[in-house]
Formats: structure tokens, C-alpha cells, sequence
């Protein structure tokens, strides 16, 4: 991404360019198979106990005889994730909104706002459960979402406040009103912070969800699964819960940053170079 | 001289700054006619900068008045009566240079046809055609600039205001650019009030530059540049540009002594309010 050249590959590099590609994914590729052939390996040849470390090929054979019970239970617990997802960032572009357009309000109330972010609010985990009702989707939708309110609400203003002052005068000097400014310049200045904070969020939705779930939660809910499972000495299942909660996790990361990718195109991060 | 033929009458302004308590500006007066090129030289922090944002009314003053093409320098922005280049190419980067150099017509409400042809025109003008699906990080910052001046003339204003513009160019660049602009002024008609730190540029390209003094800013004289048109690479090999020149810096020099001129970089006296 450091050139800024106005070349355009050339036709018929296409070839090279998926040669490329994968020599960069090589390493990783090798590492991660790599690290579950020693994982394999150490826990045969050293005999570890199956309750301290099942092999990977045990969790597989596990993943695989319980696929459709994981299958339902990540789900439900991607559905808790995603809901929470969806209402927390809404409500924190729309928060973020208000206090850019009232920067006096915004002063006041930021300090908190990064203060929230610097608070486990995991810790909260307990009581949402009890507002909501432990064994519904919506106690482990709020935990989610107010992990993922803070850090988008602080991005997102970041990213509608920290505007060039030249762009706004170029705008100004257009006869253009808050609006017009807002919507042609804040909101796309916004997007790369926006999107940084979506991805971040991710991650802590899943989190929200799955450790709202260790709390007290449905039987048909993979955080669940996790803790009983690893309760009651069945490490292989718990292990296999938490393969099919990572792979979820994943899944969720990449389609969001498809997303920023298609939105961005002209973003010069998003041009592989 | 009537109002209504002056391009840009300023009366008695002054410009005080109340965070840092400073006096930038003190009782300007100057009148712009209509197609003359003006440039407002001086040391860094003598408001040249504050002045042209006071025409744009982007600033405003705290006594005297600025009237553009006969109106209040309010009415005249909403009317879109100028386009402003700034030293940094303020390009939108989420746009592509067509759709930069097009948004002053689609805020204008421009329709679509008319804002392609005109953008087809500007790039031909500048002598950008071929880069329209570009994006702005993808332009080195000669072509960055000279789609900031495609963009500023798209609506074709009478006036021109110009921060700068050629100020964080390499020299070779910034001759190439003078020579464009002065072409572009001549073909358009318009009028350009251009603030700049080189003497150099200011005497080539300009038809009267206004020196001014630091802290607070005044005018500290004008000289008229009675440089033949078209000026050319040989105009700045001629006894008369090196007389200007020499009357400039005199005036420069009076209005504050021992200090620096060129190179050094101004810092905006005006404050943003951007940014938490």
C-alpha cells in the first residue's frame, strides 16, 4: 500500500498476482498446520492426560460426531452475538451523530465514554442476565451490546470531528449548509474509523454472548456447552464447542471487513498493493 | 472608483483574534479590479492568510467591511461568487478527480450532463485528461493541485482566492504551475487575489502585489507590475522582473526588518474548531 503509483497491473499478470498470494499465505499455512501436527505429536509421544490436552485429532473426531448438536448450538449463540451487534453499533453511530453535531455535550459526556471503554464490562455479565432473564437470547443480546456501544461510539465521533478544517472551509466556501457537510464529508471521513471500530466489535459481541453464557444461560447455547462440558471432564467437547465458537468468530470478522472492502473501494488501505 | 466595478472592496477592516490576543490585521484598505491578478505578500503571521479567508468570508472580521463584486462578502458566498485554492489540495479522497473537480455543480445542483462536459472541459484545461477515474492519493502533488484549480474554476467564478497554492511544491513544479496559471487567468478572464511567501512567483505572475507588514498585518505598499503579456520563462530572465523583484523585498524589508521571507512556513492564525 505504499506505492501510489498511477500504473495499472498490466493484463495477463493475473497469473502472477494469485502466484503472489499465495507465497504470502504460505508461512501462515505452514505454521498452522505445523503447530497441529506438534500439538498432535507431543500430546501422543509425552502421553499427556486427555482432561489437560485432548489431541487435535480427538477434537475432531468430536466435532464431527456432534456436528449437528455444535452446528445448532453456534447458531443460537452467533444469533445472541449478532443481534447485540446490530443494536449496539446502531445505537453508537447514532449517539456518535448527535454528539458531533453538539460538540459542547460531546465534551462533557466523552470522558465517560472512554473511561466506559477502559471498564470489563463483562463484569456486568451477571446482572444483565438477571435484568433480561438468564435463559433468554436478550439477556446475552444487552451484554453484547454494550461491550460494542463504547469503543464504536468513541471511533465513530474520532472519526466525524477529526475533519480537516480546510475541508470544512472548501464546503463553507461552496455555500454548503451542516448538512450538505455532514453528508459529503464527515460521513465518509467517518468510515474508515467506523469500520476499524465494526471489526473490533466482532470479536467483543462473541465475547459478550459466550461469557453472558458461562453465567447462566439455555442448555441449547454453545457457552453452555463449553462449561459443562469442561465441568463435567468431557475436554474433547468443550474443545470442540470452542473450535466451532472460533470459526464463528471468524466467519463474522471476515464478512465484515468484505463489507468495508466493497464500501471503501477507494479507501488506499483497501488496494492491496 | 464605483462599488459595483471593483471585484473586491475592503474598508477599514481589521481583524483581532481574541484567543492569543492578537491584532492580525489592522485598517486595510484595497480595492481589486475586475481581472487583475493581485498577490498579498509578507512574513509569516502578517494575516495575508486571514485576509483572503475574511474576502471568502470564511473568517470574519472584527471591524471594516469587504464587499465582493458590490455585495456583502456573505451574500457573495452564498452566491458562489468565488472559488478558493488552498495550499494543501483539500481533495476528497473517497471521490474520484472527475467527481472532485464536479462537486461545486452538484452542490449547485448542476445536472449530470452539464457537470460531465463541464469536468471534460476543466481536465482539458489543466491538462489532466485521461486521470478523471483516478483517485487523489493515486496523483503526485502537482496533479493534486491542478485538480484543486480544475475544481475551484468548474463554476466559473469572477474571482479567484489562491492560499498558497504552489507553496508545498519543488521549484521545477511550481514554474510549471505559474506559467499554466497565468494561461488559465487569461483565458478565463477571472480575478485572483493569490497570497504567496515567494517573491519570485508573486512578481511573475501578478498585474499588483500588495506588501505587507508583520504583526499587526498593514499594507506596507503596493507595486504595480507593468511585466508585458504573455509572460513566458523569459519574462523572468528580463532587467525589468529583476527591478521588480528588488522593489518588493525593499518594501518587504521596511515592513519588518530582519526577517525571513522565504521558506519558512506560516502558521494559521485562525484557530480550528475541529477535533475533540
Amino acid at each position: 500500500m505504499s506505492a501510489v503509483g498511477v500504473a495499472e497491473i498490466p493484463r495477463g499478470a493475473l497469473g502472477r498476482r494469485v502466484g503472489r498470494k499465495l507465497t504470502d499465505w504460505l508461512p501462515a499455512a505452514v505454521v498452522l498446520v505445523g503447530g497441529i501436527l506438534l500439538w498432535e505429536g507431543l500430546v501422543r509421544g509425552l502421553d499427556v492426560q486427555r482432561f489437560l490436552l485432548p489431541a487435535p485429532s480427538a477434537i475432531l473426531d468430536t466435532l464431527w460426531e456432534r456436528r449437528s448438536e455444535l452446528f445448532d448450538a453456534g447458531i443460537y449463540t452467533f444469533s445472541e452475538a449478532f443481534g447485540g451487534f446490530v443494536v449496539g453499533c446502531t445505537l453508537a453511530v447514532l449517539a456518535a451523530i448527535v454528539l458531533a453535531r453538539f460538540r459542547r455535550l460531546a465534551r462533557s459526556l466523552l470522558p465517560f465514554a472512554i473511561a466506559a471503554n477502559a471498564v470489563p464490562i463483562i463484569a456486568f455479565a451477571p446482572i444483565t442476565n438477571q435484568w433480561f432473564g438468564p435463559l433468554e437470547k436478550t439477556s446475552k443480546m444487552a451484554i453484547a451490546a454494550i461491550l460494542v456501544f463504547f469503543p464504536v461510539l468513541v471511533n465513530t465521533l474520532r472519526g466525524l470531528t477529526s475533519v480537516r478544517p480546510s475541508s470544512i472551509e472548501l464546503m463553507r466556501s461552496y455555500a454548503a449548509g451542516e448538512v450538505e457537510i455532514f453528508r459529503r464529508v464527515r460521513l465518509p471521513n467517518a468510515l474508515p474509523y467506523l469500520f476499524s471500530a465494526l471489526k473490533v466489535a466482532t470479536v467483543l459481541a462473541m465475547i459478550g454472548a459466550i461469557v453472558g453464557e458461562y453465567f447462566l444461560s439455555s442448555q441449547e447455547a454453545l457457552g453452555f456447552q463449553i462449561r459443562n462440558s469442561a465441568a463435567l471432564f468431557q475436554f474433547e467437547v468443550a474443545w470442540a464447542a470452542i473450535v466451532v465458537a472460533s470459526v464463528l468468530g471468524i466467519l463474522f470478522y471476515a464478512s465484515v471487513a468484505l463489507v468495508e472492502r466493497l464500501t471503501m473501494s477507494w479507501h488506499p488501505s483497501t488496494r492491496g498493493e | 472608483m464605483n462599488a459595483t466595478s471593483v471585484a473586491v472592496a475592503i474598508r477599514q477592516l481589521s481583524k483581532r483574534f481574541e484567543r492569543g490576543n492578537v491584532q492580525a490585521l489592522e485598517t486595510i484598505d484595497l480595492d481589486v479590479r475586475p481581472g487583475e491578478f493581485v498577490s498579498l505578500i509578507g512574513p509569516s503571521g502578517c494575516g495575508k492568510s486571514t485576509l483572503l479567508r475574511i474576502i471568502g468570508d470564511l473568517i470574519q472580521p472584527t471591524e471594516g467591511s469587504v464587499l465582493v463584486n458590490g455585495k456583502p462578502a456573505r451574500q457573495a458566498r452564498i452566491d458562489r461568487d468565488y472559488g478558493i485554492v488552498f495550499q494543501d489540495a483539500v481533495l476528497y479522497d473517497w471521490r474520484t478527480v472527475a467527481r472532485n473537480i464536479s462537486l461545486p455543480l452538484e452542490l449547485a445542483g448542476v445536472d449530470r450532463r452539464r457537470r460531465d462536459a463541464r469536468v471534460r472541459e476543466m481536465l482539458e484545461l489543466v491538462e489532466l485528461t485521461g486521470f478523471e477515474k483516478h483517485h487523489p492519493w493515486q496523483l503526485s502533488g502537482g496533479m493534486q493541485q491542478r485538480v484543486s484549480i480544475a475544481r475551484a474554476l468548474s463554476f466559473s467564478p469572477a474571482l479567484l482566492l489562491m492560499d498558497e497554492p504552489f507553496g508545498a511544491l519543488d521549484e521545477m513544479t511550481r514554474e510549471r504551475l505559474n506559467n499554466e496559471l497565468l494561461q488559465i487567468w487569461q483565458e478565463t478572464g477571472s480575478t485572483v487575489v493569490f497570497v504567496t511567501h515567494s517573491i519570485a512567483e508573486s512578481v511573475f505572475l501578478s498585474t499588483r502585489v500588495v506588501v505587507m507588514s508583520a504583526r499587526p498585518g498593514r499594507i506596507a505598499g503596493i507595486v504595480e507590475i507593468d511585466l508585458p503579456q504573455p509572460r513566458g520563462p523569459e519574462t523572468r530572465e528580463s532587467p525589468r522582473f529583476a527591478e521588480h523583484i528588488t522593489e518588493v523585498r525593499r518594501l518587504l524589508r521596511k515592513g519588518h526588518a530582519d526577517e525571513a521571507i522565504e521558506g519558512d512556513t506560516e502558521v494559521p492564525l485562525y484557530v480550528a474548531e475541529e477535533g475533540l
